[in-house]
């Protein structure tokens, strides 16, 4: 997904669940980042930092990576991301809509385009920390 | 605990008029030429239109207006290429031509990624050409796109309408806003269809003749304006948008 719109969508969402919980100040935002999503987190940082809102002035935002794991359907073997070694233009195709995974990525044992992305695939808010007026 | 792609989808659409998808409860009724001869027909008259092709098992959008090679620009987001004046977003800007082999959940992923991250900008029209049938794609692209509404294409068979039927049945339940019913592809004129269609309470929209010019203009824009069909297309689809 791209850093941009993933940042407005973390803020967004982040906003809706301390309005619904009464927070009137957000301390700090957990967001886990798939490997496959191929987020630059520096990028990620800095539209944070544009986007934010008085409500997220005091805010951390914390970015935790899941490393990439595939497993294969057919034969069962279970193999990383790193290990793949793609061009630039298919990281980019994934980085937008990581399940083009499924079209440039086969097993690396037997050659099975059907397998599972069984972790670091999506971009989830974890936890949000904040504080409400006494 | 939450997905911050879904927060943003419906920002996506703050500029966009109306948003028509055009569906079927079966492959192979002319579903994508239809969709696509409707947002060249409402570019014609000088609107501003977007396509977006769903279809992501059969894409086929881009073989019926020739193009090859597009790429989305990115810019807090991406931006959909021109194509034919029409701003356009298919998977094959991502897949190219490869297959593509995504089990229900990995297409509906993907829809949402590709909704969460196009910005569309102003448009009068945006004319979706939805995934065949009623399984999780389609369920989640009326769960994710406000204010879409259904023009469902049938052809005279009754195998495919008897499919059609019931992908009519579950729009309704869903209360979903439908503009009605094309019949595409006919060959014999029958009352089967029109009947029936009424009698569930919709509007028959008309039928098309089949046309065997269709196949010949494929991958020429010019060549289909020309078509019988992409007339027709322009007098019974705009009237009721």
């Amino acid at each position: 997904m791209h850093e941009w719109a993933l940042a407005e969508g973390v803020i967004s969402t982040a906003r809706k669940f301390a309005e619904e919980n009464g927070l009137t100040k957000v301390t700090e935002v957990v967001v886990v980042i798939g490997e496959l999503q191929q987020v630059e987190h520096d990028v990620l940082e800095f539209a944070f930092e544009q986007l934010k809102t008085p409500l997220f002035e005091e805010a951390k935002f914390v970015l935790k990576a899941e490393p990439a794991k595939f497993k294969c359907r057919n034969c069962g073997h279970e193999w990383t991301f790193k290990a793949q070694g793609l061009s630039e233009d298919i990281s980019e195709a994934i980085h937008f809509v990581p399940e083009m995974a499924h079209v440039y990525i086969k097993c690396t044992e037997c050659g099975s385009p059907d397998f599972e992305v069984s972790k670091g695939r999506g971009v989830w808010l974890a936890t949000i920390k904040g504080e409400k007026d006494e | 605990m939450s997905d911050p792609r879904i927060a943003v989808i419906e920002q996506r659409f703050e500029k966009v008029g109306k948003i028509i998808a055009v569906s079927s409860g079966k492959g192979g009724v002319g579903k994508s030429m239809i969709a696509t001869s409707l947002a060249l027909n409402l570019r014609d008259r000088g609107y501003k239109v977007g396509l977006l092709d769903l279809d992501f098992t059969s894409p086929a959008t881009h073989v019926i207006m020739g193009v090859d090679g597009l790429y989305p620009e990115e810019d807090y987001g991406i931006i959909p290429p021109l194509a034919h004046e029409l701003r356009y977003i298919s998977i094959t800007h991502y897949s190219l031509d490869e297959p593509a082999p995504l089990r229900g959940q990995d297409v509906s992923n993907a829809i949402i990624e590709l909704l969460a991250i196009t910005r569309w900008g102003e448009l009068d029209y945006l004319v979706v050409d939805m995934p065949p049938g009623i399984g999780d794609a389609t369920l989640d692209t009326i769960r994710l796109i406000p204010r879409i509404e259904f023009v469902v294409v049938t052809t005279p068979s009754r195998v495919a309408y008897q499919s059609v039927r019931r992908m009519i049945i579950l729009l309704k339940e869903l209360g979903i806003p439908m503009a009605g019913v094309v019949e595409n592809m006919v060959m014999h004129p029958s009352d089967y269809v029109k009947s029936d269609v009424e009698k569930l309470g919709l509007e028959y929209l008309g039928s098309i003749d089949y046309d065997e010019a269709v196949e010949e203009s494929l991958g020429d824009v010019d060549a289909l304006s020309k078509t019988g069909f992409y007339k027709r297309v322009g007098e019974i689809l705009p009237d009721f948008l």
